[in-house]
């Protein structure tokens, strides 16, 4: 296996039920720096609940979740200092609906990251760029396409700089023109060597431009290498038939 | 020719004539109880709506920090109960002469009348907050907790403005129930517009008269406010439309190489 970066997240044995239904069971990886792991799995395998357990979004039922060796689900963690090293992308946006496009890239750095006004703009302005969006800065979200909301969502999340950055299907509530748009952005922050973990339905981003795919089932990782393994020679029958669905609507 | 003689008309114009002043008056002070009441009281209603949707984490909260919170919100539960559950006629009363009987503190008529009114009203903002609060989608919450936002600042810079737009309609409402039920305060004495209807209907017997009077004068209040708010609810939505805008000047370029290089010493 290739050398991979610096361990950032590390999680052991990890475990969610909502009540006596087992949504995850025993999950184990690690995310190094400048890795896109990607998260492949029908609906209702346990993708999303995963993501959003890294997150305390959920909140874990068992197990371990290491960020640079710290436990994070120890109740003395300071959670909002954490998240604000952890960004997510929703697959709903989640846009702050009383502010204008500026202002959403803004909020977070100046009331969580406490940076100076001036420096925040001037961030804010460089991220809505980098996704093509800075034209729209005085929009409030209501006025936006899907993918433009995305992409935005992208901006306010990359803002904050975070050390790894989550996307819960980030694609699954665009129709396929936007989707395009979306994958290209998420594919450049990716040759950029932005840390990313991915929940997504979109094999061919998985395969091209992830370095490690992990594909669940049933609440636990049934089978995860690297994209020419799981793509080329996947080791498990589960793998390969959910796999093998894909490849007849995808060409 | 005495006022029994005159006719309906000749009869308004009398009234008018000779106590306009005084229903102005009246008119003035059951305004200014009904505004600053409504604002008191939706300050009131905040507070105790936010606290009230506090929510609490049984792993992370201290057992201290989850028993505080929890008398604070039987408290506001009770407020809220006791304040919407009784007539506030019976609560100016109540309250007005219970202050001086079992306290010794004499409040005087027109504190009394800001201090019911206020806290009537932030009874029933309370629950109208509690519901917009609950009707933000929780979309909203979690984008702010993904930044790295706490409770509070999420609160105040994602919610709450969210949620005040939306009982806007409520506030209006409050206002216009507190211009009409400023009426009650007579029975304390406080001499607001109704009040003057009684004494002038009662020293002249012209009832009908100065109800219609006073009717007219309470409806200008109301359709006044209601459209005074209306253009407010307006200019909180904002501009339907939004500019596009040329980032790339020649001083953008070079801040945002400036941030480039920040990053980059950053990352080393």
């Amino acid at each position: 296996m290739m050398s991979r970066g610096e361990e950032i997240l590390k999680i052991s044995h990890l475990s969610k039920s909502f009540g006596s239904h087992g949504v995850l069971k025993d999950i184990d990886f690690e995310v190094c720096r400048g890795d896109v792991v990607s998260i492949i799995g029908a609906s209702g395998s346990g993708k999303s609940t995963m993501l959003r357990c890294v997150n305390l979004l959920e909140e874990p039922s068992g197990g371990q979740i290491l960020f640079h060796g710290q436990d994070i689900t120890d109740p003395k963690m300071n959670v909002p200092a954490y998240r604000a090293k952890v960004g997510m992308v929703f697959q709903s946006f989640n846009l702050f609906n009383n502010m204008t496009v500026l202002e959403n890239c803004i909020v977070g750095q100046v009331k969580v990251a406490k940076k100076e006004k001036a420096e925040a703009h001037e961030n804010a302005i460089h991220y809505l760029r980098k996704v093509g969006m800075d034209s729209f800065m005085n929009a409030k979200p209501r006025q936006l396409s899907g993918g433009q909301k995305q992409r935005v969502a992208i901006a306010r999340a990359l803002a904050m700089e975070p050390e790894v950055l989550l996307f819960d299907e980030p694609t699954s509530a665009l129709d396929p023109q936007m989707v395009g748009e979306v994958l290209n952005v998420m594919e450049e922050l990716a040759r950029e060597g932005l840390t990313m973990l991915v929940v997504t339905h979109e094999m061919a981003f998985a395969r091209d431009v992830s370095s490690h795919v992990i594909y669940m089932s049933d609440g636990v990782i049934e089978e995860e290498g690297t994209p020419d393994q799981i793509f080329g020679a996947p080791r498990s029958e589960k793998t390969r038939e959910f796999l093998s669905r894909f490849r007849k609507t995808t060409v | 020719m005495t006022v029994s003689q005159m006719n309906f008309f000749e009869r308004i114009v009398y009234l008018l004539q000779e106590y306009g002043p005084s229903y102005l008056k009246g008119a003035g002070a059951t305004l200014a109880i009904a505004v600053v009441s409504t604002a008191i009281g939706c300050l009131i209603g905040f507070v105790v709506g936010v606290i009230q949707t506090i929510p609490v984490d049984r792993k992370r909260d201290s057992l201290a920090k989850r028993g505080v919170l929890g008398v604070v919100k039987a408290v506001m539960k009770a407020y809220v109960e006791l304040f919407r559950g009784t007539p506030m006629i019976v609560q100016a009363t109540f309250i007005y002469y219970g202050m001086s009987q079992v306290f010794d503190i004499q409040l005087g008529m027109w504190s009394s009348a800001f201090l019911i009114v206020s806290i009537n009203t932030g009874a029933y903002m309370a629950e109208s907050v509690r519901g917009g609060i609950i009707s933000i989608d929780p979309g909203q919450t979690e984008g702010a907790k993904a930044i790295g936002m706490n409770h509070v600042q999420t609160m105040c810079y994602v919610i709450l403005p969210q949620a005040l737009r939306n009982i806007m309609p409520q506030i209006g409402n409050n206002l216009i129930i507190n211009i009409k039920d400023t009426s009650v305060l007579f029975s304390i004495g406080v001499t607001e517009l109704f009040a003057v209807h009684r004494s002038v209907s009662g020293a002249l017997y012209t009832y009908f008269e100065s109800a219609t009077i006073v009717m007219v004068v309470y409806l200008i209040m109301t359709v006044v406010c209601s459209r005074l708010l209306r253009i407010w609810e307006r200019k909180m939505d904002g501009d339907a439309n939004y500019e596009l805008v040329d980032t790339m000047g020649i001083g953008d370029q070079l801040r945002t190489s400036n941030i480039e290089k920040r990053a980059e010493r950053r990352k080393r």
